[in-house]
């Protein structure tokens, strides 16, 4: 397959931002129509191109590395070059990205219609999408790091797109601020390898960026040097998968259009910072420290935000402590080694993930509101979205045979296996995330419960038509939902089953995944044990009675039930109180009002005084020179008359052969 | 190619001798600033003609459109007419002329004192180029001190707030700044053997024994440039003129004050320093990088005071002129290609935010942040320009200032890992104040003050799509700019050793 063929996959959506943002949003403000319709041929040719690189993945091994173009040249061993590099992980997530991408597109036209800012936002989603695309398919770390920049930016763009909420600006401007400065490690990691380059004999014949390089460079640097850049990158990898302590910037994306959360902030930006621990999988592993630290972070984020997803009343927020859950315990997965499920993970939960969303976004078109207090009963009104959220819900739950239920079976399992052989540590591990899974789905089924069983609480009833307001979405938003459902229910069993079904063979995906020539051994999967499945499915179940039993009894929810628990509840429901560490007491009182404080202090009476002298010279001098200064143009243009017959005196005295 | 005599001379004499016709026929005011932009477009397609024919291959103190013509030959002074163009200079002669359109296009409303105006905006251009291309240390001085008239008349003659006060501030500084400059090229006139001030013969001769000082005597006429050069660019602790000048200037002085003239600092740093006295730079290395980073904390903090919209920008450029410190104090080859590339690409970048302030100033009539808001929906285009700017200021990929701030931090982290480290956290703080002004201008409501702005008119807009597209270019296609610089400095990194 040809370098260009390949590269289509990106500049197709990148095309489309292009005649999308400069001929039909200033030109053409009356056909904002066509906007979707160009992002949806681009993506489409996008969809034929990734199709063709997985089979070609699949048969052949794929192309590997092309390189198209030399950006930055550092020295022979550190070349920035934007290359693609399509292995296995590369085509699958690709795969994903571009489906999802366009399955929420057609969600859009729907969901947005009507907006002022229409091509805005399918310009910017189309900036994303090929950044994001860009991202799975770059062959250089610094390329990465370039669309991964980007993919915050176009984040950044899709938060705060409703400009005139301030809201949507401060969380725009939070979630740029914490993940660039988890980003910041990265670019440390990124010096560290460069410097790496200096290091090397000639004969070594490395670049030092290149990613198949990087993953087999470990060897050649000290532990200590590993440890270094790996936490770095893992750094980059925590801010952007919204992992603790970078968490907080999450929710507070959800100010965002609700397809927005759906792709950028469910489905593929968040699960960069995972993608990205798997393709440099051989070089995190090499440091012992670092997996540690990432199953450890893993682990706890997993029960931590699953904590705070118990007591929100906002159902997208619901949804997006669940994300930084369910992508903790991909990290947890990596930590242990198994980033075979954590990629299996990483695409169930793209699925049922963006269709939760997707189903939001229907409730909140039917209800306006986000708030679960505010809805109740919506079973009635709103069949297909009920339907697809209570799929998408076992899903999460990890219910069989649901995708979920595998991809996080897998998780487990090798938690689990890793707990027989170990100490405290494995053994916290998988309690904690034997606790996540109770959590995860008590706060599912309170979801669940509070916006579609019981009565109706909402008081929508602006036009005088009550209840009957409510109705279901229009087709071209339930349709995409409708096939992100049967990728639900499919995608798991059918693409990494634990026994062999006719053509596919048991474990399929993750034989896949693993054959990439950068794990030089790959990740042998678990046998299925019919016991950890039996364990996981019954933590569910209990998580599910629990909340079954309490929004059951207590009619419509009034009362919350963790609301007894004083001091338990106050603190999550104030979200452990980070948001105001992070910016009521670091940032303003800290950095504003004391360190900027002082500098200023600094500034205007110390360093500007260091011209004291300066100062009283200004005073004076200025006095008499302001004489000169009288806005008459013909004194003005007899001073300078004067300095140029001086100089031409000079000049003439100095001129060879006449006075010189 | 493009091998007319004296070419060079033109580029740069071109907007004097207009501003001398100005002065002395009696051309109609509302011609005249027609007559300017049609000049300052012929300058800069001329100097994009010369930067995209430079020669990349040439070798160390070779120059191209060289013009040379002896001026004074007596045993007291030797000094001659020398200006030629090599991979240092072009960059930032082509940045001058480019950043002259944008200034003649953004003074297009000004209606008092019209003429005098331009002849001071015209003189200025010449001034810079003049700086920029001399190759004699005396001519240089000459253009250096030409150049202060005319900012000195426009920030006090079409400035606003305390523009006296802060054009003198500017003028003290500048020349104090000149003093130690003028005792620098006396003393290399002085004690070199045979006496010159030949900037060719002074670079074939870097490191060696043409200067007869010996290492300290060197290296006291190395400070002496320095101070100069430093408070220019400028350099903490000596920056408080910029945010000062930067305020109270009118907008075109504004753009070339940031987008040029804080270069020249950058470029004689570069030229003289580093050029001429490289074991001085290597020498000091650490004391001129622990300036750079105390510049780029320094000035990021400040920022996070400022309500003024100028002088906060004003502030990040005393941050983002901090790395190019740290990239000269490196002495590598990434280090200065990438402190050369920052003095490129903050001109683009500076200017281009401080034309969006004026565009915004003009129509709002205030540039106090907490009386603005909501620009998105009223200034559109502005706004675009704006974030956009602001994206390339905070280092984004794909935008110009991503890719100096990278080779700089690779050229400074080999040798300086700590103090590299502390200068990347200034992009974090960098981040933080360009997204707050952001969301302060032009996210939230439409506040009173802005609600009957009208956005950029097609002339205005003009100047803001070509920054755009050049910033957009470098960003994605370095190599125009690092091929052309690299032919100044990789052969003074060579011939000393670096890497």
């Amino acid at each position: 397959m040809s370098s260009l063929t390949i590269w289509l996959v990106f500049l197709a959506p990148l095309t489309s931002f292009v005649i999308i943002s400069l001929i039909v949003r200033p030109f053409f403000s009356k056909h904002q129509w066509i906007s979707p319709y160009l992002l949806i041929a681009g993506l489409s040719v996008s969809l034929v191109v990734s199709v063709m690189l997985f089979l070609d993945t699949l048969y052949t091994g794929g192309p590997g590395y092309n390189s198209a173009y030399q950006w930055i040249k550092i020295n022979d061993a550190a070349i920035i070059d934007l290359g693609t590099y399509i292995d296995p992980v590369s085509s699958t997530i690709l795969l994903v990205v571009v489906v999802v991408s366009l399955l929420v597109q057609i969600y859009s036209m729907g969901y947005m219609h009507g907006d002022i800012g229409y091509s805005r936002y399918f310009a910017t989603m189309a900036l994303f999408t090929s950044s994001m695309i860009g991202l799975v398919i770059s062959s250089n770390i610094v390329q990465l790091y370039a669309f991964w920049e980007l993919v915050g930016l176009s984040s950044y763009l899709l938060i705060g797109f409703w400009t005139e909420r301030p809201a949507a600006a401060a969380a725009a401007k939070k979630a740029f601020i914490i993940t660039r400065i988890g980003d910041v490690g990265f670019l440390i990691g990124i010096l560290f390898l460069i410097n790496h380059s200096f290091a090397l004999p000639l004969s070594a014949n490395v670049n030092v960026l290149h990613i198949p390089d990087i993953c087999s460079l470990a060897g050649t640097m000290s532990a200590m040097i590993v440890t270094i850049i790996t936490l770095g990158i893992l750094s980059g990898a925590m801010g952007k998968s919204a992992q603790f302590p970078f968490h907080t910037w999450l929710p507070d994306a959800m100010e965002g259009p609700t397809p927005v959360s759906a792709l950028v902030h469910s489905a593929t930006m968040v699960a960069a910072g995972v993608f990205l621990l798997v393709r440099l999988f051989p070089f995190i592993s090499a440091s012992d420290t670092t997996m540690l630290i990432i199953a450890g972070v893993g682990a706890f984020t997993a029960v931590f935000a699953a904590t705070m997803g118990l007591v929100v009343n906002d159902i997208k927020r619901v949804l997006a402590y669940s994300s930084i859950s369910q992508l903790a315990y991909m990290f947890a997965a990596i930590g242990l080694g198994a980033f075979g499920p954590a990629i299996f993970h990483l695409i169930t939960h793209a699925f049922f993930k963006a269709l939760l969303f997707l189903c939001s976004g229907s409730v909140n078109h039917a209800t306006h509101t986000f708030d679960m207090r505010e809805m109740g009963g919506l079973r009635k009104y709103m069949p297909w979205t009920y339907g697809l959220m209570l799929v998408s819900s076992l899903s999460l739950i990890g219910l069989p045979p649901l995708s979920g239920f595998w991809s996080k079976d897998e998780i487990m399992l090798s938690a689990w296996e890793k707990m027989l052989h170990g100490s405290v540590f494995e053994i916290t591990i998988f309690a904690l995330l034997a606790i996540g899974v109770v959590l995860t789905a008590f706060y599912t089924w309170r979801m669940i419960s509070l916006t579609f069983h019981g009565e109706y609480r909402g008081n929508d009833v602006g036009d005088g038509h009550g209840d009957h307001s409510i109705h279901e979405s229009p087709r071209v938003m339930i349709a995409p939902m409708a096939l992100l459902g049967v990728a639900t229910v499919l995608a798991g069993f059918l693409t990494n089953p634990p026994v062999n079904v006719g053509p596919i063979h048991k474990h399929w995906l993750n034989d896949f995944i693993s054959s990439s020539i950068v794990f030089h051994h790959g990740h042998h999967a678990a046998e299925f044990s019919v016991l950890v499945a039996i364990l996981s499915t019954v933590l569910g179940l209990i998580g599910l009675g629990i909340a079954v039993y309490y929004y059951k009894l207590s009619q419509n929810g009034k009362k919350e039930p963790l609301e007894s628990m004083k001091g338990f509840y106050g603190l999550i429901y104030n979200k452990y109180y980070l948001d105001d560490l992070y910016e009521n007491i670091i940032v303003r009182n800290i950095l504003q009002k004391r360190i900027v404080n002082i500098i200023a202090f600094v500034d205007k009476y110390v360093v500007d005084g260091l011209g004291l002298f300066l100062g009283f010279a200004v005073k004076n001098v200025g006095h008499v020179l302001g004489l000169f200064q009288n806005g008459n143009v013909q004194f003005y243009t007899f001073v300078i008359s004067l300095g140029g017959v001086i100089g031409l005196i000079i000049l003439l005295m100095y001129t060879p052969g006449l006075g010189g | 190619m493009m091998d007319y005599p004296a070419i060079l001379s033109l580029v740069i004499w071109l907007p004097f001798v207009v501003a001398i016709g100005f002065l002395i026929t009696p051309v109609k005011h509302a011609y005249v600033r027609y007559i300017a932009l049609v000049v300052t477009v012929i300058d800069a397609i001329l100097a994009s003609l010369l930067f995209f024919n430079i020669d990349k291959e040439m070798p160390l103190g070779a120059f191209q459109w060289v013009d040379r013509v002896t001026w004074i030959d007596s045993a007291l002074l030797k000094s001659q007419y020398l200006v030629g163009l090599d991979g240092l200079s072009a960059p930032l002669v082509l940045l001058t002329t480019v950043l002259g359109v944008c200034a003649v296009i953004a003074s297009w409303h000004i209606n008092i004192r019209v003429k005098e105006y331009f002849i001071w905006l015209l003189v200025l251009q010449t001034a810079i180029l003049g700086v920029f291309t001399s190759l004699d240390l005396l001519l240089f001085f000459l253009f250096w001190e030409l150049e202060l008239i005319p900012m000195y008349m426009l920030i006090s003659g079409w400035g606003s707030g305390r523009k006296e006060y802060s054009s003198m501030k500017f003028l003290i500084f500048t020349i104090l700044g000149s003093a130690f400059i003028i005792i620098g090229i006396l003393m290399t006139f002085i004690t070199s053997d045979p006496n010159t001030l030949d900037m060719t013969m002074l670079i074939l001769n870097s490191g060696g024994n043409l200067i007869q000082l010996g290492f300290y005597g060197a290296t006291f006429v190395y400070f002496c440039f320095f101070i100069g050069f430093a408070i220019k660019l400028p350099v903490w602790p000596i920056h408080t003129w910029l945010p000062d000048a930067h305020t109270d200037a009118p907008t075109a002085a504004s753009v070339i004050l940031a987008g040029v003239m804080l270069k020249m600092g950058g470029y004689g740093l570069l030229r003289i320093n580093v050029t001429m006295f490289p074991l001085q730079t290597v020498a000091y290395s650490y004391f001129i990088i622990v300036l750079g980073v105390i510049s780029v904390l320094y000035g990021a903090f400040m920022t996070l005071k400022q309500t003024d919209l100028k002088r906060l920008i004003a502030y990040s450029s005393v941050s983002h002129m901090g790395l190019v410190l740290v990239g000269i104090g490196s002495f590598t080859s990434a280090g200065l290609t990438g402190a050369g590339m920052q003095l490129f690409t903050h001109g683009t970048i500076t200017g281009l935010l401080f034309l969006c302030v004026g565009l915004v100033y003009d129509k709002a009539h205030t540039r106090s942040i907490p009386d603005l808001g909501g620009l998105f929906i009223r200034m559109p285009l502005v706004a675009v320009a704006f974030t956009i700017a602001g994206l390339a200021s905070l280092g984004l990929p794909a935008l110009s200032g991503f890719v100096s701030e990278i080779l700089v931090f690779t050229g400074a982290f080999s040798g300086f890992p700590i103090l590299t480290i502390l200068a990347v956290l200034g992009i974090i703080l960098a981040a933080g104040y360009i997204l707050w002004m952001l969301e302060r201008v032009l996210f939230g409501e439409v506040k009173p003050k802005v609600e009957h702005v009208t956005d950029a008119t097609l002339i205005e807009a003009f100047p803001l799509v070509l920054l755009v597209i050049m910033i957009i270019a470098l960003g994605v296609f370095p190599g125009i700019l690092i091929d052309v610089l690299d032919q100044a400095i990789l052969p003074v990194v060579t011939k000393f050793g670096g890497v």
